[in-house]
């Protein structure tokens, strides 16, 4: 009997250690179950799923138009107290610094978008399939997009073309000046103009419209009105239209209408948090500028950012109906419905009526972060008001650029007896007031500002000669080597 | 590899040395007579050996002439007995509570206290059992010096921050606990009264568990029954009350209300209470959500053992509600153990365990803005609970996330249910004289199911509590693991002069798991009991983007050399070699070197005799250990980010790049060194351990900021980590322990610890030269830092300079923006003439600069008494569980505030209007330091027989968490989320609660 077990003892422990010498250095190579990044892009839904990834940082953009809309004359910085998101009030203020979180997130995220642009377009020759120029074509109008974005932000920023920055390269790369990165803006919004449908299947995909209104815009951000002119034309010959009532357009059934050029998309399917904004599925900037505590119908609480002044409310002309849709007056809403709210910060009596929350989403997650509210990004009349300051201001035609800033004007008073009959210099104020008014809410007012070197007689505390763009980032100058100059008088 | 462990295998096969040999029989009894069964006896330097029966008799064969015999039992002094001829011996054993002989694990092995040459810390089953505690952690709070645990929280079955010397990284600081063998994360699920003991590894002895000891390690074993030794019964129960230690006294409602109109009135608003004075006391909310909440444990335990054999089962059930949501907060655990050996043969034993545990575990919000504690503090003592129609009372006005508690606790549902199964399976075979084989097996199977439910509710208007769709969330996780352990030592003693240990052994540890959830919405009737996935529309999967599966390894080789000359000159060598499967192929494996030296200098002829001084031993010890807890596969770029839009209004799930890959990355190593001595004195009745330690972390893996333009602020994207700092943690460690009989009646024993810390940052390779973490008040910078020159996670902010008395002050001080009289004054740091961000300086870090347990126990005649307080000292704690909202509630402090010149230059004033009062300062940076009577015990037992069949009845009263003397004002300074940079701010932490409790020992 012991000598049966000492047998098989002594084959137990032989088998260990046949066991534990097949147990070689292999046992730890594991293969993860994500994909390696370097053996992607080898079929067609490969390159979709990556398109589909490069449009997931237009949602960000919220805080461009946000902090855009409050760098501005129009609105106050709000929020529950004066050290309520510091960034935010600096900018307000026109005291914000290298040391600013928002400036930094925008940074970040536009950067983000330009890196999955690329990651698409550093790998654009390794599968090939039919339609692929369109899936360029929408990942080149998303890198010039975000571009775009830090050009306006921060002038000049660094620029990479169909390759990713990767880990290391933020020791080399340096600021490409602005003209160039306008340049690669321009060949890359004409490629995808020349490559994309005039319709898209899918609600909110990039169009050729798109891409030529965005070009359009490029252009006259440079002055180039003859170029701006022609595309903006283009976009103006069809198939977009304006909707008859101004008031419709801001509401659910109103996205992706007739007069949406480009849209970024939201949704409130999805939760979201605090500690990645830029992951949610909503339009965070809604939550932002809702109204403090409220209680009442039709609007949802938020944390009472972004709040128009008077002084933009005593912009609208009497009669013009856009001011009820674009502007709350929150103490006559409460007093006719018996709505309770509470006052925050800077309170004015005046919220963004456009991007406010409205009752009816899910409210998914954190309800301030889930707003389904699509920001507009190009508006139809947007496009006629740039095709009629391009018109008059490059002295190509007064009575095109009238004709177009009439056609906007007729629909923001329901009828003919508000006519511009100006022209020239006075033609251009008329247009830069339509612009204020029209998009008043929408963010494009500070740089419209900008671009016609006005900001510094209509913003308080706006120092010509800096705050014609941010600061970048004091921590992004460090980490990148310190190298980079920072901009003027910062 | 393998060919070495074949070599080293048959080199000694030759080594087969005969002589006269002898059988032996014998008799082992205590000093009463009474037989003593189970005893071990072994030849020296062997590992051969017999057990005694159940009277006392053994019978050993082979012994060579010269040879010795070393009969060991616990709680006994060990004796040896030199073999000359093959007479009958009779051995006494004397009963020894501090015995040099006593058995410690050290990892792949066992030394004696006496051999031990590193530092080790053990706390044996009697200290469990006299500290009696509801998680063994609190077993090992102030019990070892050297070693801090602090709790994440009171609340029932949290977790508790181990830390062992310091803090050395800023990634993980857990140490790698093992027990009997099996890798465990979650010590929530282990019942205290199944361990026998918990030994502590704390410097470079722990070399020998390689990668994963720089956080050092922790051996638990868990009990076994002895041979030869009758059915025997254990019962231990409790149960008791437990209530919260600390209310903070905050505003009653007229207090509050006239505050408030104050604060109005200076912001220059209408004051909201004109009827301040006829408020009242209005509603203490804490009283509200505090309550009295019951606490009971029942274990049963038997253990016995025939002649080749031996058993331990037991089984235990805890239930235990919160003192904040009673049973809405209840943990209750479920644990079943076996513990099974037997000698197949004289020189082949096997031995077997298995544990299950069923937990199951409701949670509130905790340690958060919007927490209910929180909300206890910031909620108006004007509202009252339920409004005029028996609804919850809104709580409007309040900020955001300030919400009605009690609404809060109404409406939290979740449940988390753990169900482990944790097996061990060891075979040990002799062989050759000194050869020893041994192969271990063990594994966990772990399954922990959860469901959670938001209902529909309405807090108040903008409240981000709000919930306008409800939702269900239901997971279940499934975690398996296994280690397989397979070594050979090699004993030899030549001469009886020069002894030498080997070992060589190979370990694999495979860690896997899988997760899956699921959140619907829309459950009718917007009740828990409705609500499951299958009754939910618009059911998402958690895991759409993948990362549902994990899949860790480990592959080791390790050898160990232990050679001592006389038991007087002591060395032990320890290298292991360690594959991770975190690290690339350029850094997979790493070698880990340490080594130790021991000199008893009490065995040196000039202290030889000594009555006083009865043992003296210099202890050294060097090593390299590593640190490998970084999640996996950060050596590669995985498309794991997050890349999700909307088209056509529905949720389109695309593919991008998750965190930044760095191919370099390898180990964090950290090198340890440890020197100390260990003394007897007077009969052994005085015991003190000294220890200074000094333990440097390089390569520390850290996720450092890296430049926006790469990418990581991308959603599910992230930096990638790097090996880039240095950290010093350098401290004193003694240990003294007095232990007397001074008459029968009378026995005593008083045990002092304390040890001491010093963490400085001295590398940290980031551009800005610092690592930001933590949160204060909203919005805010992080608080925390980690940056060269000062502790990790030391606090960075504003310096206080008492409060603007009048306006001249304000105008003479360096601008601050909007100052008033009655704020507070900072200090210009950087004598700019402006405050600002930049004038932020240190203000303290939350790691003590001394720990201190004092033990205190005596028995006289039946009755036993023991107490143990615990002291941490220099440790610097911030208070942010106050929104600072203007309808805010606030603490009584406040009554103290700037009311005009003179009136304080500590408290500011109250205002509405813009303030910088609220900026992360030194007036939110209190002294952590306390001071804590950790529990007091009185038992009394029955005298012997008196009931028949019953060995032993004890009856005992014991308060846990009796007082705390401290000067912090909020709940508990003992708690922290034990995060290296961000630890130590308090959001309303649960406190731990006293507990009072009435208990049962049973054995039979």
């Amino acid at each position: 009997m012991k000598s049966i077990i000492n047998k098989i003892i002594i084959a137990l422990f032989f088998t260990t250690f046949v066991i534990i010498g097949s147990c070689n250095d292999d046992f730890v190579d594991v293969a993860s179950q994500d994909e390696n990044s370097d053996e992607y892009f080898n079929s067609e839904q490969d390159y979709q799923d990556a398109l589909t990834a490069a449009y997931d940082l237009l949602q960000s953009t919220y805080l461009n138009v946000m902090l855009g809309e409050i760098a501005s004359d129009n609105t106050l910085a709000g929020g529950e107290s004066a050290t309520d998101v510091p960034g935010i009030q600096e900018v307000d203020d026109m005291i914000h610094t290298p040391v600013n979180a928002q400036l930094r997130d925008i940074w970040g995220w536009m950067f983000a978008g330009v890196n999955r642009a690329n990651f698409i377009m550093e790998y654009q020759d390794k599968t090939d399939f039919t339609g692929k120029e369109q899936v360029l074509a929408q990942a080149r109008f998303l890198r010039a997009y975000y571009y775009f974005e830090l050009v306006k932000w921060f002038g000049d920023v660094p620029l990479s073309v169909d390759k990713r920055i990767q880990f290391g390269e933020q020791f080399t790369i340096d600021r490409t000046p602005k003209a160039e990165v306008y340049a690669q803006i321009e060949i890359d919004l004409q490629y995808a103009a020349d490559n994309l449908p005039a319709i898209q299947v899918e609600a909110g995909r990039i169009t050729k419209g798109a891409a030529q209104a965005l070009l359009g815009k490029v252009y006259l951000y440079q002055n180039k009105f003859p170029e701006a002119a022609t595309v903006l034309d283009q976009v103006i010959a069809g198939p977009y239209d304006l909707v008859s009532d101004y008031n419709t357009i801001f509401e659910q059934d109103g996205e992706n209408n007739i007069e949406s050029v480009f849209e970024v998309q939201y949704t409130d399917k999805e939760g979201a948090g605090f500690g990645c904004l830029q992951c949610s599925e909503g339009n965070v900037a809604v939550g932002f500028n809702g109204i403090r505590n409220y209680s009442g119908p039709l609007f949802d609480s938020g944390f009472s950012f972004n709040v128009p002044v008077q002084e933009v409310v005593d912009e609208f002309e009497e009669d013009d109906l856009r001011l009820d849709v674009a502007i709350l007056d929150i103490e006559k809403w409460a007093e006719e419905t018996g709505a309770t709210y509470a006052t925050g910060f800077e309170h004015t009596g005046y919220y963004n009526r456009k991007y406010i929350a409205r009752k009816g989403d899910l409210n998914t997650g954190d309800a301030n972060l889930t707003n389904p509210n699509n920001y507009r990004a190009i508006r139809f009349a947007d496009v006629l008001l740039m095709a009629a300051e391009a018109y008059n201001r490059g002295n190509i035609s007064d009575d095109v650029a009238r004709g177009y800033l009439n056609r906007v004007r007729e629909r923001a008073f329901g009828d003919t007896n508000h006519q511009v009959t100006e022209s020239g210099a006075s033609l251009t104020e008329a247009i830069y007031h339509e612009r204020r008014v029209e998009l008043v809410g929408e963010g494009h007012h500070f740089f419209d500002l900008v671009r016609t070197n006005r900001a510094a007689q209509e913003i308080d505390g706006f120092i010509a000669g800096k705050n014609e763009v941010f600061p970048i980032p004091l921590i992004e100058i460090e980490l990148a080597g310190n190298r980079w100059e920072q901009n003027p008088n910062y | 590899m393998k060919s070495i462990i074949l070599s080293f295998f048959l080199s000694f096969m030759g080594l087969i040395v005969s002589a006269q040999s002898y059988e032996i029989k014998g008799t082992v009894a205590d000093t009463n007579g009474t037989p003593l069964p189970g005893v071990t006896i072994i030849v020296k330097n062997t590992t051969k050996g017999v057990s005694t029966d159940f009277d006392g008799n053994f019978t050993i064969s082979n012994v060579n002439n010269g040879e010795t015999l070393v009969f060991s039992f616990m709680g006994y002094q060990t004796k040896e007995h030199l073999v000359v001829n093959s007479n009958f011996i009779a051995i006494t054993l004397t009963e020894d509570t501090q015995t040099l002989d006593e058995v410690v694990v050290v990892g792949y092995g066992t030394q004696t206290k006496k051999e031990i040459t590193g530092a080790v810390s053990v706390v044996d089953s009697k200290t469990i059992e006299k500290l009696n505690p509801v998680r063994i952690e609190s077993a090992l709070q102030g019990q070892v010096s050297g070693v801090s645990i602090t709790s994440q929280s009171g609340s029932p079955g949290s977790a508790s921050n181990i830390r062992i010397r310091g803090i050395t990284t800023n990634g993980n600081n857990n140490p790698l606990i093992l027990v009997d063998g099996n890798v465990v994360e979650d010590l929530s699920v282990i019942n205290p009264n199944d361990i026998a003991s918990i030994n502590v590894l704390k410097d470079a002895t722990a070399g020998i568990y390689g990668v994963r000891a720089a956080n050092g390690v922790i051996l638990i074993t868990t009990k076994s029954g002895y041979k030869n030794t009758d059915l025997k019964f254990e019962l231990d129960t409790y149960t008791g009350m437990q209530e919260t230690s600390r209310k903070i006294p905050m505003l009653n409602a007229t207090e509050y209300a006239a505050l408030a109109n104050e604060a109005f009135a200076v912001g220059g608003d209408e004051i909201p209470f004109a009827n301040w004075q006829t408020l009242g006391k209005g509603t203490n909310w804490q009283n509200e959500i505090f309550q009295t909440a019951p606490i009971s444990n029942i274990n049963f335990n038997v253990s016995g053992g025939g002649e080749k054999s031996s058993y331990s089962m037991g089984t235990s059930y805890l239930t235990q509600d919160g003192i904040v949501g009673g049973e809405a907060a209840n943990f209750n655990r479920f644990t079943t153990r076996l513990n099974y050996n037997v000698d197949i043969l004289d020189n082949f034993k096997l031995s077997t365990s298995v544990i299950y545990t069923n937990t199951n575990k409701k949670n509130l919000s905790e340690n958060a803005l919007g927490s209910v504690l929180f909300n206890a503090l910031n909620m108006s003592p004007v509202l009252t609970i339920r409004d005029e129609n028996g609804d919850f009372t809104l709580a409007e006005g309040l900020g955001n996330e300030v919400i009605n508690p009690v609404a809060q606790i109404a409406g939290t549902f979740n449940d988390t249910q753990v169900d482990k199964i944790s097996g061990t399976a060891g075979l040990n075979y002799t062989f050759l004289e000194n050869f020893s084989a041994e192969s271990r097996f063990q594994f966990n199977y772990a399954e922990v199911a959860g469901r959670s439910f938001s209902p529909e509710a309405f807090y108040g208007s903008g409240k981000v509590f709000n919930v306008t769709r409800n939702s269900v969330n239901e997971y279940t996780n499934i975690y398996r693991d296994y280690t397989f352990d397979n070594f050979i030592t090699y004993t030899k003693s030549f001469n009886d002069t020069h002894n030498l240990k080997a070992l060589l052994g190979m370990s694999v540890f495979k860690t896997a798991g899988n997760f899956s959830g699921f959140t619907g919405f829309e459950i009718p009737g917007n009740s828990y009991n409705e609500a499951f996935i299958k009754n939910a529309t618009d059911v998402v999967d958690n895991y759409l983007n993948g990362g549902d599966k994990f899949d860790g390894r480990l592959l080791s080789y390790f050898s160990r050399v232990q050679y001592d000359y006389k038991g007087k000159y002591l060395l032990s060598a320890v290298i292991r070699r360690d594959g991770s499967t975190r690290f690339g192929p350029e850094n997979k494996f790493g070698y880990f070197p340490s080594g130790s030296l021991g000199w008893v200098i009490s065995d040196e002829s000039f202290l030889e005799n000594n009555e006083t001084l009865n043992f003296l031993k210099l202890r050294v010890s060097y090593g390299i250990v590593g640190n490998d807890r970084i999640p996996d596969f950060r050596y590669v770029s995985l498309l794991n980010g997050e890349g999700t839009y909307v088209f056509d209004d529905e949720l389109n799930f695309g593919v991008a790049e998750g965190a930044l890959a760095n191919p370099e990355i390898k180990w964090e190593k950290q090198k340890t060194f440890d020197v100390g001595l260990d003394f007897r004195l007077l009969k052994s009745k005085i015991n003190i351990t000294a220890d200074y330690f000094e333990k440097r972390t390089e390569d520390l893996l850290l996720t450092p900021q890296v430049s926006g333009i790469l990418g990581v602020y991308a959603p599910g994207s992230s930096a990638p980590i790097v090996n880039a700092g240095t950290v010093d943690n350098k401290g004193f460690e003694f240990q003294i322990g007095y232990d007397d009989e001074i008459s029968d009646d009378f026995k005593f024993n008083i045990n002092y610890n304390f040890t001491t810390l010093k963490n400085k940052v001295i590398y940290v390779a980031s551009e800005n030269g610092f690592v930001a973490g933590g949160s204060f008040g909203v919005g805010q910078d992080p608080p925390s830092r980690m940056e060269v020159g000062y502790p990790i996670g030391y606090f960075y902010g504003l310096k206080m300079d008492g409060i603007f008395q009048n306006q001249s002050e304000v105008d003479a001080h360096a601008t601050q923006t909007n100052a008033a009289p009655g704020d507070i004054r900072f200090v210009d740091i950087n004598e700019d003439g402006e405050i600002n961000s930049d004038d932020r300086t240190n203000l303290g870090n939350p790691i003590p600069d001394i720990t201190m347990g004092l033990n205190l126990g005596f028995n006289y005649k039946k009755f036993d008494f023991t107490s143990y307080v615990f002291a941490s000292l220099g440790n610097e704690i911030v208070r942010n569980y106050e929104r600072n909202q203007n309808l805010t509630n606030r603490s009584v402090y406040f009554l103290d505030r700037w009311t005009g010149e003179g009136s304080t230059n500590e408290h500011p004033r109250v205002t509405t209007g813009a303030t910088s009062n609220t900026l992360f300062s030194d007036y939110f940076v209190e002294d952590g330091s306390y001071v804590r009577i950790q529990n007091v015990q009185l038992g009394y037992t029955l005298p012997e027989n008196i009931i028949e069949g019953v060995d032993k009845f004890r009856i005992y009263a014991s308060v846990n968490n009796v007082y705390t003397f401290t000067k912090y004002k909020g709940y508990d300074p003992s708690a922290s989320s034990g995060a290296p940079i961000g630890g130590g701010i308090d959001q309303g932490f649960y406190p731990v609660p006293r507990t009072y409790m009435l208990g049962l020992n049973i054995k039979f």
